[in-house]
């Protein structure tokens, strides 16, 4: 089947409306005068065709080789570019949507401009061979972002990156968290899109030249270079982009392509794709309205686009697998959501990319994420419930908070970061682990685990037992060091990133002149409070080791916890959340004047980051795990999922811009007897999550047998998910130990 | 079969509006009435079922002590919530062992947030409160045990004729309903009784909304051991999905809406 073999006679933009979107680049005004909302159930969808089930089979078969051995290949020799590789396919004859990140499905490509070590490391892991010629060239004749980054790290950085006081720092891999308009592609074709990149360098001949000016001028350069590397990729699969989409099936394919080309050139922490099925539709429904196209075909473009976004992979070490458990890419999908003018921006292609669960099957990606508003149809509202019911593989968001502050055309980088899609970035900056922070408080600097001096200047408390008063003064003092040291350290990365390892085709689908945040977040947030709540409302005796370092704790009488709905605690968790987020905002430099903002959220990567930290005064013991993100901690929510809910709703948006995390899980039958009333009742029990505040939720609905089942007999599971913080993972994929921590996890069998 | 019951005995009935006693609430169940439930689970029960499963809140003195403010302060916690997603639910325990303060309760509840509130009950004590206490109420539970009035004594250690009289006037007074009843094995599932029962229910017409047929279960014995009482029931054995189908199918043949 040949992907693309011509164009329709009539004119790309045929049948739009004639707006302001066909003069300068606007994909928002271009949807809002095209797109057809719906309002209706999902009685439309059409079931797989035969050919997407036996694509979707032979992929099967490679999935499971991957799963045995890890990687199933690398493209080790060949630095990764836009054009680096030839064409891909899985089976020429059968896609319809095409393109790969290399030159056959699954196998990786390396990127050594991120940190040639990262590399080296991620290919010894899996048993190839590290290539002579790339080590030479990223060791004698270029430099890599990593290199530069501890270049300039100062010794405080590096002790705090050491202890783990704070964590995940992008500055050994990909920062991701950019989402190119890809749409841009579509809706305009390069010719257009590169003449508007000419015009943005061309308004630039007379600023001041400056190092700012300078620095936009080499990056507007790039990104029109990268615009021409996406058309001659294109062209190796017989695609040509010069010029606007012309079908449904060309808009699915450009839009691909061009996010293909971001994947090619960056292993960012997270890829997301933005807010494309919305524009889709539009796509689709004028080639419906030309009758050259069918429910069943639309169906299967999409579910052969989400095949292609299913199998998105990049090398990275066992280390940072740890960190970031199962494979994960954060092929995020913005879903639904309302417009500013009132109407849903749900049509029937919304419906079309969360069908695709059925159609292939459920998987961790693309990283479904609805936009969840009150608002929102009914007929969608409940397919969506049905669908994480079926699945537990979306999660959703907040677009009544998010929409006032970024408008009705963002996009989730990740998994919980809103940026407007083309004309907003962020600078990610991984976390801050405040339970350790509060340690550190305690002991005056020095690391409970290695005993090392890593913050200088405090003095550690002496008492036996902990005084809430003095405890807090302390914290607040630790909590101003961390900030600056943290700041310090994100200043740095991003610096380098920008030097040694531009996104080059990600920005050159954005605007010239954007807003940039620097994301900065925080871990065990629970913790903290709850040790807080703990000193405060119980009495907290302090065991010391025989270097008199405080390195467990002894709680009498009890505390109340976070998680139910109390506000006594609830309180000290909103304090620590605006507290630490004016902390930073306090530091006199963000890099490119980004606009400071933080999120609660962990990933996965509460797992290590608990291994890390030494005993809590909640009781918590040396190395036991965090909850993920702003979750309670595991087991003391004992009031149930609703009580939960209302405590993580109170964290405020205000100071966590970049996104708060809960991830629920409940039995099936804790929501009702019967299907209808489970839809129902989730359905319900998201409108109020949001009317509450409540920025983000990830649902799971599953029972611990399954999973406990899933453990022993990973065979019988190939395709279980489970949504964790954030995003979501083949529970199969995961080590025994995270397997475990998400068993663990709070099962409300009661809501 | 002559069955002794536990306890023969149960606390006097509680008049007081101001003051009453909560054994336990829960902030969101999904299978107290229609959509999520805060459910207030009242302390106190004039009857002794053989397969209770909260034999812990027979007596007022289980629960703790409280005033209507109390327990406004408990659902003022959730009010939004359960204006999108459901309502409260009095349950028990009997709630009408406590008719003067659930009222004052319920009457607060539905003047200050306007939220749906269900009743959970087997009727055995509506006698006692004048119609107006139904205002409040949107939806009545009411728990029928066995439609014949020999076993009902013997199931539950009282009269089944004041709960029939009672579903007569939740039609006279217009009340939606729920109508619940318990699948227990040799004891209620005869399909004789069960086609009794239905019949009785199809006569009360559009206002039964649905007919919870609840296969027994064994999730109380620990509560009777824990308390040193004789759980009768001990070797019944818990209806299978089909036997629960079965029923229901019974309930379904008259047009009802069963789950």
């Amino acid at each position: 089947m040949n992907a693309h073999s011509s164009t329709t006679t009539s004119e790309p933009w045929d049948g739009f409306s004639d707006g302001a979107w066909r003069q300068a680049v606007d994909v928002r005004g271009f949807i809002q005068e095209n797109y057809t909302p719906y309002e209706g159930d999902y009685s439309f969808l059409a079931g797989p065709t035969e050919r997407t089930e036996k694509l979707w089979g032979q992929l099967g078969e490679l999935l499971k080789k991957e799963r045995a051995a890890g990687v199933l290949d690398v493209s080790a020799d060949r630095p990764s570019t836009i054009t680096a590789h030839d064409a891909g396919y899985i089976d020429k004859d059968l896609e319809i949507i095409v393109g790969l990140q290399t030159d056959a499905p699954l196998k990786r490509a390396i990127m050594p401009n991120g940190g040639l070590r990262m590399v080296e490391n991620g290919l010894e892991a899996y048993g190839f061979k590290p290539d002579e010629m790339v080590h030479e060239i990223w060791t004698k004749y270029r430099k890599s972002h990593n290199q530069g980054v501890f270049d300039v790290y100062s010794p405080d950085i590096i002790a705090c990156r050491k202890s783990g006081v704070i964590t995940g720092l992008p500055d050994a891999y990909g920062r991701g968290r950019i989402i190119g308009d890809y749409r841009r592609v579509a809706l305009y074709g390069l010719d257009f899109l590169k003449e508007d990149k000419k015009r943005e360098h061309r308004e630039l001949d007379d600023a001041v030249f400056d190092h700012e000016t300078l620095r936009l001028r080499e990056e507007l350069s790039e990104q029109y270079r990268a615009l021409e590397e996406l058309r001659e990729m294109g062209l190796k699969y017989g695609v040509d982009m010069s010029r606007p989409a012309a079908t449904a099936r060309e808009a699915i394919q450009f839009t691909y392509l061009g996010y293909l080309a971001a994947v090619k050139e960056q292993n960012g922490a997270a890829m997301s794709i933005g807010r494309v099925s919305t524009f889709l539709d539009i796509y689709i429904e004028r080639d419906f309205a030309r009758g050259t196209l069918t429910e069943s075909e639309a169906q299967e473009m999409i579910d052969d686009m989400v095949m292609k976004l299913r199998i998105i992979r990049f090398l990275r070490t066992p280390e940072y697998d740890e960190l970031f458990s199962g494979d994960p890419t954060w092929v995020t999908e913005a879903i639904g959501g309302m417009g500013l003018d009132g109407r849903t921006l749900v049509t029937k292609n919304s419906m079309r990319i969360l069908h695709t669960l059925y159609n292939l099957g459920p998987a961790p990606e693309p990283n479904l994420t609805v936009l969840w508003s009150s608002s929102l149809p009914r007929g969608f509202k409940d397919f969506c419930a049905k669908v994480s019911k079926d699945t537990s593989a979306i999660q959703y968001e907040n677009d009544d908070l998010m929409r006032p502050k970024w408008g009705d055309d963002y996009g989730i980088a990740c998994c919980v970061s809103a940026m407007a899609i083309g004309k907003q970035m962020q600078f990610f900056g991984a976390r801050a682990n405040l339970a350790k922070a509060l340690l550190y408080a305690i002991n005056g600097g020095v690391d409970e685990k290695s005993g090392k001096l890593i913050a200088a200047g405090f003095e550690p408390i002496t008492g036996d037992v902990l005084e809430y008063d003095e405890v807090v003064a302390k914290f607040d003092k630790t909590m101003d060091w961390l900030a600056k040291t943290y700041v310090k350290a994100l200043n740095c990365i991003h610096y380098m990133h920008d030097r040694y390892a531009y996104e080059r085709i990600e920005m050159a689908l954005h605007d010239r002149d954007i807003l940039r945040t620097m994301a900065c977040g925080i871990a065990g947030l629970s913790i903290a409070a709850d040790s807080l709540s703990a000193i405060k409302n119980a009495k907290v005796h302090v065991v010391r080791n025989e270097q008199g370092l405080a390195v467990d704790y002894r709680i009498e009488g009890e505390y109340p916890a976070f998680g139910n709905n109390d506000d006594s605690v609830d309180d000290i968790a909103v304090w620590l959340t605006r507290t630490f987020m004016e902390k930073v905002e306090a530091q006199p430099h963000f890099y490119r004047k980004s606009m400071p903002t933080q999120s609660v959220l962990t990933i996965t990567s509460n797992v290590v980051y608990g291994k890390k930290t030494g005993a809590t005064p909640d009781g918590r013991a040396a190395g036991e795990p965090f909850a993920p993100g702003a979750n309670p901690m595991n087991g003391r929510d004992k009031n149930g999922f609703v009580a939960a809910g209302a405590s993580v709703a109170k964290l405020p948006y205000e100071f966590a811009k970049d996104g708060i995390s809960w991830t629920a899980s409940a039995t099936p039958t804790s929501m009702g007897h019967t299907e209808a009333e489970q839809v129902r009742n989730l359905s319900n029990c998201l409108d109020a999550y949001v009317d509450a505040g409540g920025f983000h939720v990830n649902v799971n609905m599953l029972s611990r047998e399954t999973l406990m089942h899933a453990m022993d007999h990973p065979e019988e599971h190939p395709q279980l998910t489970v949504r964790v913080s954030g995003y979501a993972v083949n529970f199969v994929k995961l080590t025994r130990e995270q397997q475990l921590d998400v068993i663990g996890r709070t099962f409300h069998n009661k809501m | 079969m002559t069955i002794s019951h536990p306890d023969d005995t149960f606390d006097g009935i509680h008049e007081a509006a101001c003051h009453g006693f909560l054994h336990s609430v829960e902030s969101g169940a999904a299978v107290d009435g229609p959509g999520m439930r805060f459910v207030f689970f009242m302390a106190g029960c004039q009857f002794r079922c053989l397969y209770c499963h909260n034999p812990d809140t027979w007596k007022l003195h289980n629960g703790t002590r409280v005033e209507v403010d109390d327990m406004l302060a408990q659902v003022g916690k959730y009010s939004r919530f359960l204006k999108f997603a459901g309502g409260v639910t009095f349950s028990g325990g009997e709630p009408l062992m406590q008719a003067e303060f659930v009222g004052a309760t319920a009457r607060a509840i539905k003047k200050r947030w306007d939220l749906h509130i269900a009743l959970d009950t087997q009727g055995f004590l509506h006698a006692k409160v004048p119609d107006s206490w139904f205002e409040p109420i949107d939806l009545v539970m009411l728990d029928i045990k066995h439609i014949d009035p020999v076993r009902y004594k013997e199931l539950t250690a009282q009269e089944l004729q004041p709960t029939l009289d009672f579903a007569q006037r939740l039609v006279r007074l217009g009340k939606q309903m729920r109508i619940r009843y318990v699948l227990v094995p040799g004891w209620t599932d005869a399909p004789d009784d069960v086609a009794k029962m239905a019949d009785l229910v199809a006569s009360y017409g559009d206002l039964v909304e649905l007919v919870e047929v609840l296969p027994f279960h064994q999730l109380g014995i620990s509560k009777w051991d824990r308390l040193g009482l004789d759980y009768k029931l001990r070797d019944t054995p818990t209806p299978t999905h089909d036997d629960a189908e079965a029923a229901r199918d019974i309930f379904r043949a008259r047009g009802l809406v069963a789950t």
